[in-house]
C-alpha cells in the first residue's frame, strides 16, 4: 500500500455534536452552528483561533459558504466536500493533512446533513443526467444483495441469517439506548426487529439506519500543540480512504460478501497505525452498520473475524458492549442515525468520549485496562462499488 | 418469388382471468383469459420480442426495411420503429418506419412488403384497450407477431409463398376511436356484421379466383379482424370445409387487433404441412385477403418457441394490477423521488448498450463488460475494447434482492446481479418473475423493455427474465 501515514502528527483537542434525528426545529445553520459552538468550546478556543474548515455534506449545500455564511467565517480557506457516505471522515482526514503539512496551525473538520426536509422516505437521488440504463436500486436494496450471497457462501439458513442481522439491530440499539444524543434511544426486542416490515430482500424496517438530521465536528491541531488545548488529545494514528474500481456490478469474480476496498483500506490503515491484531488491540471500533449485512460482513473484512465466522461471533455477543471487542458503542448508524456528512465525525466522537473515559453508562471497561486505540469505519457507496475510510485514533503518543 | 421467409410472435407473461373483471365489478362473468402486456411493455417492446423471436429463427436474414404496425402507438410525432431499429441492432442503411393508429395499418404493412423488394420486416403489435367492464377488455389481448418478407433464396428459402391477394375497402362508421381517448367507441353489433361479410365475401372470392382455387381446397382459414361477430358469420359462410377454420384463440389470449391475422398465420404455421393452402382474411375497415402455401422449407425454420407454447402464459395478473398498468387506477405511489427521465444526449451516446445491449470485450484479455468500458476491469487495458452485444445470451443469477422502497408501477422490484454465460456481469431489474421464487442460480434471458415513463419520455432498456423452456 503506497501510504505512508501520519501517524502521530496531528491531534483532535475538542469536538462537538448534535442530537440526531428528525430535527424538524433546526436548519442546517442551526446544526453548524452548534456543532462548531460545542466543538469550540471543547477545545476552549474561538472560532477566530481556526485557521481552515473543511465542511462534509452531501445534500445539504454546495462550497465554502454553506459554512461561512451562518459562522460568519472571516476570509478564512473554507472547503466543502462530499465523497458519498464517507463525506464526514474525508473532511476531517483533508482537515488533518493539511495541519500535518504546516500549512495551518488549527483546523476544524465539520459534517453535516439535513435529510429530513426531503419529504421522502431513504436517501435522495443525485445522478447527472443519464441514459435510464442504471438500475434505480435503493441503498437497502443494493446493501441486501450481500445477505443471499452470505448465506449461500457460507452456508447459513436464511433463518439463522437473519437471526444474526436481527442481533446487529438489537445490539446497536441496546447502545443507542445508552445514548442521550441518538435517534432511537429505546431497547428494540428481537421479535419487533425481526418483524418489521420488509423494505429489501431480508432487511425489515429495524435492519436500516435511521435517516436523520445532524452535525459533529473536530478541532485539529499539531500533536505536539496538543495539551495546550486539552489533558486528553487523542492522537489521529491512521487515515486510509479507497475509491475502488466499481468492479463488483461488472466482474463476475466479485461474490458480494465482501468489500474489497474496505479490506485494502484496513490493511493501509493497520500498516500506519502498527496495528497487529486489531480485535486484540482496539478498544472500541465504531463501523458503517448502514444495514445489518453491512456490519456483519465489516466484522470479516476489518479482521474482527475469520472470513465466514462473523455471523457466529455475532450471535456470540463478541461486539457487545461488554464483548470482546465492542462495535458501535454509541449506537451506530442503526440507533445513532445517519446525516450522512456528519457520520464520519460522529463516529469520531464517540472515540472521543470513551477514550477519554466520558462515555458515561455506555463505557467500554476495557479502556481502564489501558486498551487506548479506537477505530472508525466509513464507506459510501455499495457492495461492490464504494469509496472506504479507516481511521485510528490513540489517547497516548506511540513510545 | 416474393414471400414469407422468417415469422416470430411474442405473446406476453400475463393473463387476466375474466372471471376477475365480474368479481370486480359485477358483470356478467366471462370465460377463459386475456394476454396482458406487463406494466413495462408496451407495443414497441412487444414488437421488439416478437422480431427477435423471428430473426432467431432465420438465420441469415438481415431486414434492409422495418414497418411497425400498431393501434396503439407509444409516441406519436416521433418514429416507434426506430427504437425497434436500434434494439434489433439493425444497419443504420434499413429503413424503419410507422404504420399507425387503425388495426388495417397490420395488413396494410404485409401487403407492402410484398409488393416491395429486399428483406423486410413486417413488425405488427397491439396492446387492446378499453374501458373497464366492456367489451374490448374484456375480449381484447396483447401481443405482437414479426413477418419476414423477402425473395426466396437458397439461404434464405420462402416458408410460405404468397398464392393471391384481393383488397375491399369501404368508409362506414364502425369502430373508432379521436388520438387520445383510452378506448374505441363501436357502432351497433350487428351494423359491423351487416357491412363486414358482405365485403368479406367479396374479397374471398377475388382471391380464390385470383389462385384458380375453390373454398374446400383451403386447409386453414384464419378470419381475423376487431369484430368478432362479423369474423364468425364470414367463417361460417365462405365454404370453409368442416374443422379448417383456425381457433382465434379468443379463450387464452384475445383479439390481438393490429397483430391477431398474423399471430393466427403463425399458429398455423407451427403446424401445417408442405403445399397446405392458408387463407388470411383481415376485416378491418375492409377486407384483405392473402392465400398462402406453405412450403418444405417450414420445418426446419420455425421459432424455437410455438405460439401454442405461449398460449398458457405465466402468471396471473389481479384486476386491480391490470387497471393500475392500463392507467385507468392511480395508486398511491411511494414516498420516493420521482425517476427522472432519460436525457436525450446521454442515451444517443449510449445508444448501442441502451436499445441493442451491447457491451464490450477487451482485447487484451477477453473480460466482457457490461456496459461497454474503454478501460478493462480485469487487465486495465485502455480503449483495446470491441462492441459485443449480449442481448441474446443466457445469464445466471449470482445473487438478488426484492426492493420494496423503490418506485416502480407494479411494486416490488425484483433485482438481480447476472452473470452471463461466457463472461460479463450486469445488474438489472427481474421481471415476468414471482418474487419468492428467485434462487441463486436460476437462469435468465434478457428481455427489452420500457422501465417508465417521466416526462413523457418512455425509458426503454433491457430486464433479465427467468428462462422458461423452450425459448
Amino acid at each position: 500500500m503506497a501510504s505512508n501515514g501520519i501517524r502521530d502528527r496531528v491531534a483532535i483537542v475538542g469536538m462537538g455534536c448534535t442530537p440526531f434525528g428528525e430535527r424538524w426545529d433546526k436548519s442546517v445553520n442551526d446544526l453548524l452552528v452548534d456543532a462548531t459552538k460545542e466543538t469550540l468550546a471543547s477545545a476552549g478556543i474561538e472560532l477566530r483561533d481556526v485557521d481552515a474548515f473543511w465542511l462534509g455534506t452531501l445534500y445539504s449545500g454546495q462550497s465554502g459558504l454553506t459554512l461561512s455564511r451562518p459562522l460568519k467565517i472571516d476570509y478564512k480557506p473554507v472547503s466543502r466536500l462530499e465523497n458519498y457516505c464517507a463525506t464526514g471522515s474525508e473532511a476531517f482526514r483533508n482537515a488533518c493533512y493539511a495541519v500535518a503539512s504546516g500549512a495551518y496551525d488549527v483546523a476544524m473538520a465539520i459534517g453535516v446533513e439535513k435529510l429530513k426536509d426531503s419529504g421522502i422516505s431513504g436517501l435522495p437521488g443525485i445522478a447527472a443526467p443519464g441514459d435510464g440504463t442504471r438500475a434505480g436500486l435503493t441503498a437497502p436494496a443494493t446493501f441486501s444483495l450481500l445477505a443471499p450471497a452470505y448465506a449461500k457462501k457460507f452456508g447459513v439458513d436464511e433463518a439463522t441469517l437473519k437471526d444474526v442481522m436481527t442481533r446487529i439491530a438489537w445490539k446497536n440499539h441496546k447502545n443507542g439506548a445508552l445514548n442521550p444524543r441518538a435517534q432511537f434511544r429505546k431497547e428494540v426486542p428481537k421479535e419487533t426487529i425481526a418483524c418489521s416490515p420488509l423494505v429489501a430482500g431480508p432487511l425489515g424496517i429495524f435492519d436500516c439506519s435511521g435517516v436523520s438530521d445532524g452535525s459533529a465536528a473536530a478541532i485539529i491541531v499539531r500533536a505536539e500543540d496538543a495539551r495546550r488545548y486539552t489533558d486528553k488529545p487523542l492522537y489521529v494514528k491512521a487515515l486510509s480512504f479507497i475509491a475502488g474500481p466499481a468492479a463488483g456490478p461488472m466482474d463476475p469474480d466479485y461474490d458480494y460478501t465482501t468489500f474489497p476496498e474496505v479490506v485494502a483500506s484496513a490493511a493501509d490503515a493497520y500498516a500506519q497505525a502498527g496495528i497487529k491484531d486489531p480485535r486484540q488491540e482496539l478498544a472500541m471500533a465504531e463501523v458503517h452498520d448502514c444495514f445489518t449485512p453491512t456490519e456483519l460482513v465489516l466484522m470479516e473484512d476489518l479482521g474482527f473475524a475469520a472470513r465466514g465466522t462473523g455471523w457466529k461471533e455475532v450471535l456470540a455477543g463478541t461486539f457487545d458492549l461488554e464483548g470482546e471487542l465492542a462495535v458501535n458503542p454509541d449506537g451506530g448508524l442503526k440507533s445513532f442515525g445517519h446525516p450522512i456528512g456528519a457520520s464520519g465525525l460522529r463516529m469520531l466522537f464517540e472515540a472521543w468520549l470513551q477514550l477519554r473515559g466520558e462515555a458515561g453508562k455506555r463505557q467500554i471497561a476495557s479502556v481502564a485496562r489501558g486498551r487506548n486505540l479506537a477505530l472508525t469505519h466509513n464507506l459510501g457507496g455499495a457492495p461492490g462499488e464504494c469509496v472506504s475510510f479507516v481511521g485510528v485514533v490513540g489517547s497516548a503518543p506511540s513510545a | 418469388m416474393r414471400g414469407l421467409v422468417g415469422y416470430g410472435v411474442y405473446v406476453p407473461y400475463f393473463r387476466l382471468d375474466r372471471k376477475s373483471v365480474a368479481a370486480a365489478l359485477g358483470t356478467p362473468p366471462g370465460a377463459g383469459t386475456r394476454a396482458v402486456a406487463a406494466y413495462d411493455e408496451d407495443t414497441t417492446s412487444l414488437g421488439v420480442e416478437a422480431a427477435r423471436a423471428a430473426l432467431r429463427a432465420t438465420p441469415g436474414a438481415r431486414p434492409d426495411a422495418l414497418y411497425f404496425a400498431t393501434a396503439l402507438p407509444a409516441y406519436l410525432d416521433k418514429t416507434n420503429a426506430t427504437a425497434v431499429h436500434a434494439a434489433l441492432d439493425l444497419d443504420a442503411s434499413a429503413l424503419a418506419c410507422d404504420m399507425l393508429g387503425s388495426i388495417r395499418s397490420g395488413a396494410g404493412a404485409l401487403r407492402a412488403a410484398l409488393q416491395g423488394g429486399g428483406t423486410t420486416l413486417v413488425l405488427l403489435a397491439d396492446i387492446r384497450t378499453g374501458l373497464p367492464g366492456g367489451g374490448d377488455e374484456r375480449d381484447g389481448g396483447d401481443g405482437a407477431a414479426a413477418l419476414l418478407v423477402a425473395d426466396g433464396t437458397r439461404e434464405l428459402p420462402l416458408l410460405a409463398e404468397p398464392l393471391a391477394h384481393a383488397s375491399v375497402t369501404a368508409e362506414f362508421l364502425e369502430r373508432w376511436r379521436v388520438p387520445g381517448e383510452r378506448a374505441s367507441h363501436q357502432w351497433e353489433e350487428r351494423f359491423g356484421e351487416h357491412v363486414y361479410v358482405p365485403l368479406g365475401e367479396a374479397a374471398v372470392v377475388a382471391a380464390l379466383k385470383q389462385a384458380g382455387v375453390t373454398a374446400p381446397a383451403i386447409n386453414h382459414w384464419v378470419v381475423a379482424g376487431p369484430h368478432g361477430r362479423a369474423n364468425k358469420r364470414l367463417a361460417a359462410v365462405v365454404g370453409a370445409t368442416k374443422g379448417t377454420v383456425v381457433d382465434d384463440l379468443g379463450a387464452t389470449v384475445g383479439n390481438t387487433g393490429t397483430a391477431h391475422a398474423a399471430l393466427l398465420l403463425a399458429q398455423v404455421l407451427d403446424g401445417a404441412a408442405p403445399d397446405e393452402l392458408i387463407a388470411v382474411v383481415s376485416l378491418a375497415d375492409g377486407c384483405d385477403v392473402t392465400l398462402w402455401r406453405a412450403t418444405a422449407a417450414l420445418a426446419a425454420r420455425r421459432p424455437a418457441t410455438r405460439v401454442a407454447d405461449q398460449l398458457a402464459g405465466g402468471g396471473q395478473v389481479s384486476y386491480g394490477s391490470f387497471l393500475t398498468w392500463r392507467g385507468h387506477l392511480e395508486r398511491e405511489p411511494p414516498r420516493r423521488p420521482d425517476p427522472e427521465p432519460p436525457a436525450a444526449p446521454p442515451s444517443l451516446r449510449a445508444e448501442a448498450w441502451k436499445f441493442a445491449f451491447t457491451g464490450s470485450r477487451c482485447q487484451a484479455c477477453g473480460a466482457r463488460h457490461l456496459p461497454p468500458q474503454r478501460v478493462c476491469v480485469k487487465c486495465h487495458a485502455i480503449d483495446r475494447m470491441t462492441p459485443e452485444r449480449l442481448a441474446d445470451v443466457p445469464a445466471v443469477i449470482a445473487t438478488f434482492t426484492v426492493d420494496r422502497l423503490a418506485y416502480s408501477l407494479s411494486p416490488p422490484v425484483v433485482a438481480a446481479v447476472i452473470d452471463f454465460e461466457g463472461g460479463g456481469r450486469f445488474q438489472c431489474e427481474l421481471t415476468d418473475v414471482d418474487p419468492a421464487a428467485v434462487r441463486i442460480g436460476d437462469r435468465v434471458e434478457m428481455t427489452f423493455r420500457r422501465l417508465f415513463t417521466a416526462g413523457s419520455v418512455h425509458n426503454y432498456f433491457w430486464k433479465a427474465r427467468p428462462l422458461r423452456g423452450g425459448s
